[in-house]
């Protein structure tokens, strides 16, 4: 969604001053180090996700920005205002819940209208914005009602119009589709990026679903163990993952180990440990001869054939092992030659595109180079 | 885990097994109920509803038989000792009295049991349960020897009295035992647990994260405490208040062992009617008044709580 947008990112406009700063942060819980000297900028209006396995860091980062946890080390900048010591309640920061938790004795407009009660803002101002709120998130019909009295869906409206209604500069979600079913959940996603459009609020989001960071997100974070693996637009994350890590964890990936053999051009001629061939890749910096280096391919890169002849950078002979028909594709287990097995997916573009290959059939997996990319750790 | 199906399905063949068992188990409590709250009630009733008599038992019989008929000849309801009880200014001064008595203390145990409460909830998982058993421990004496050791405590010989002679800061005993002071004393130290339990119960209960989303919507601990943590908390108020306040209208041992002659309460009024005058019927009638002023609390009790739980 984002990541066909053909205008230039707030992060590539250097006129612009990020509205987070977070500068070598460090936090360790009894000897586990949830979060390990992390730095990042979060520019304003941007949809920063934080994506990684469950304790990967991602959600102490997100307490962090919101002051409920302090860190041990480093500094956290919100609209160039050193807040690392300010408590939540200070911070022009709000935060949405991952259970939500809605205040259980109070109804919507009481529990929408919560944080400017806080202030001294007047009834009628109130009034004005709560109605405001409940239009934006649909729940007008349900203004009396107490949260146990909703739906989940509806719960999650209401705690997204309770963290909105002081127009904080950054909002903050933790895991806010996790508790949704699936319908609810793609549907809901799309409401999320329409609601922060219309608002032009900064929204940092820990999820660790990959799906729902790539739509939504304009750029995301990819955590592992407490550091950032990487960060980019989804397309940079999916198209060029930066390590090993990332090229795992974002979709799927086959991976050839081996060593560089030589450079021709921008093509790295590989020698991989498990093909019995050379594989040549993309890559147009400089290596030297003999580095160690992961080719990965993408399964839906990989087209899978029966035509001998047929012409690509990387060709791969073996059988088919496995077939696993998804409806809208099918994806492939190739047994090669050192019996490693490989994954290659295909698209069922005609109705009878999955009859043609079966079990143990010959084929062969061809790639260009420039589908591939090269990994170094 | 078994499927939702197949567990619907043992349970309603566990339910038809059982069926006739479920009623038998209700019925157990309610003979309890019966026999050991209601019959007894109904006595009472019956002893208010009477004249006092010189004999044994000392009260009238309502209902008089005329010998070799069916039908009793004459009931005879004798409403008197309950006008006594709002003539005499001495009843509805004792009751005055009590209700106050155990009003401050209920909101005296609710000013000290609220911080314990909070307190025990928000420590160390591992220290809550040593900390609850210290509130449970003294239940485990004798509820007379409790009071009795107030008296060593308080009395113009006692610990308190020894020790502040001892270190010079008064030099002559003050007046503690026998006052409304060591009342009040005594029955907060008595019913603190039964406040501090009930709003344990509910505080223990409490979602922390709401006490995040507070700090977060811009609350300061202060106001979250009022805005979130005090409502969220009001079923063990209540409840707490009524565990304390009825029993504290209606206690005789504490204001009988360390009141003085002008704390007059109650339950000692009931006790002296029933032993000292052996008017049973006054003293049937007082028990039967009390009772009904002491089920207007908890039915509103009832009502908030039905209400809390969103009607």
């Amino acid at each position: 969604m984002r990541g066909l947008d053909p205008e230039l990112g707030a992060w590539q406009d250097p006129d612009v001053a990020p509205l987070v700063e977070v500068r070598s942060v460090t936090k360790t819980f009894e000897n586990h180090r949830a979060v390990d000297n992390v730095s990042l900028d979060i520019y304003p209006g941007e949809f920063f996700s934080l994506l990684g396995a469950s304790g990967c860091g991602k959600t102490t980062l997100l307490r962090m920005l919101a002051g409920f946890e302090r860190p041990d080390a480093g500094k956290l900048l919100i609209g160039g205002v050193d807040v690392t010591k300010w408590p939540p309640y200070r911070r022009p920061v709000n935060m949405m819940f991952q259970s939500y938790a809605l205040f259980p004795h109070l109804n919507v407009v009481d529990n929408i209208a919560f944080g400017l009660r806080q202030e001294r803002v007047s009834r009628s101002e109130i009034r004005k914005r709560v109605a405001e709120m409940l239009d934006l998130v649909r729940l007008g019909a349900f203004a009396k009602r107490k949260p146990e009295q909703l739906s989940g869906g509806q719960c999650q409206r209401v705690a997204l119009a309770r963290s909105l209604i002081k127009r904080p500069k950054l909002l903050l979600l933790d895991e806010p589709l996790a508790a949704l079913d699936r319908k609810l959940r793609e549907h809901t996603r799309f409401e999320l990026v329409n609601i922060q459009g219309q608002l032009g609020i900064t929204f940092v989001m820990v999820t660790h679903d990959q799906e729902e960071a790539m739509t939504m997100s304009t750029r995301m974070a990819v955590m592992n163990e407490g550091c950032i693996s990487q960060i980019g637009t989804p397309t940079e994350i999916y198209e060029s993952p930066g390590n090993s890590f990332v090229a795992g964890f974002i979709g799927a990936a086959n991976k050839f180990q081996g060593r560089v053999l030589g450079q021709d051009g921008d093509v790295l001629l590989v020698h991989a440990d498990t093909t019995g061939q050379d594989l040549r890749v993309c890559n147009p910096q400089a290596v030297a001869s003999g580095t160690p280096v992961v080719v990965a391919v993408r399964p839906e890169k990989m087209r899978i054939t029966q035509d001998e002849h047929s012409t690509a950078d990387n060709r791969l002979n073996g059988t088919v092992a496995e077939i696993a028909y998804l409806g809208d594709v099918s994806i492939y287990h190739v047994r090669i030659a050192s019996g490693a097995l490989i994954e290659a997916q295909l698209t069922n573009r005609t109705r009878r595109a999955d009859a043609t290959l079966t079990w143990g059939d010959p084929v062969w997996l061809v790639w260009d180079s420039d589908d591939a990319v090269a990994l170094f750790e | 885990m078994p499927s939702p199906s197949s567990n619907n399905l043992w349970q309603h063949t566990l339910g038809r097994w059982l069926k006739p068992g479920r009623g038998a188990i209700s019925a157990i409590p309610l003979l309890w109920l019966g026999l050991f709250f209601g019959l007894p009630f109904l006595i009472i009733v019956r002893i208010s509803l009477s004249e006092a008599v010189i004999g044994l038992p000392p009260y009238s019989d309502l209902i008089q038989w005329v010998e070799g008929e069916l039908l009793p000849s004459r009931v005879r309801l004798y409403f008197a000792n309950f006008l006594l009880l709002w003539e005499d200014s001495l009843y509805l001064d004792a009751l005055g009295n009590s209700v106050r008595v155990a009003a401050v203390s209920t909101l005296l145990c609710l000013l000290i049991g609220y911080p314990m409460a909070l307190g025990i909830t928000r420590t160390r998982q591992n220290l809550r349960i040593p900390l609850l058993m210290l509130v449970i421990l003294p239940f485990w004496t004798s509820f007379l020897i409790r009071v009795y050791a107030w008296i060593g405590i308080l009395k113009d010989s006692g610990l308190i009295n020894n020790f502040l002679l001892g270190i010079g800061l008064i030099d002559q005993p003050l007046q503690l035992l026998y006052t409304n002071f060591a009342v009040y004393l005594g029955i907060v130290y008595a019913y603190l647990p039964f406040m501090i339990l009930p709003l344990y119960a509910t505080l223990s209960r409490m979602d922390e994260r709401l006490l995040d989303a507070a700090a977060d919507l811009g609350c300061r601990p202060v106001y979250a405490f009022w805005r979130v943590t005090v409502p969220l908390s009001l079923p063990g108020i209540v409840a707490g208040s009524l565990l304390v306040f009825v029993p504290a209208v209606g206690e005789f041992v504490i204001p009988d062992l360390l009141g003085g002659p002008d704390s007059l309460m109650i339950g000692k009024v009931l006790w002296s009617e029933f032993f000292s005058n052996r008017d049973w019927p006054v003293a049937a009638a007082l028990a039967v008044a009390l009772l009904a002023l002491l089920v207007v609390p908890v039915l509103m009790f009832e009502r908030i709580r039905t209400k809390g739980q969103g009607a």
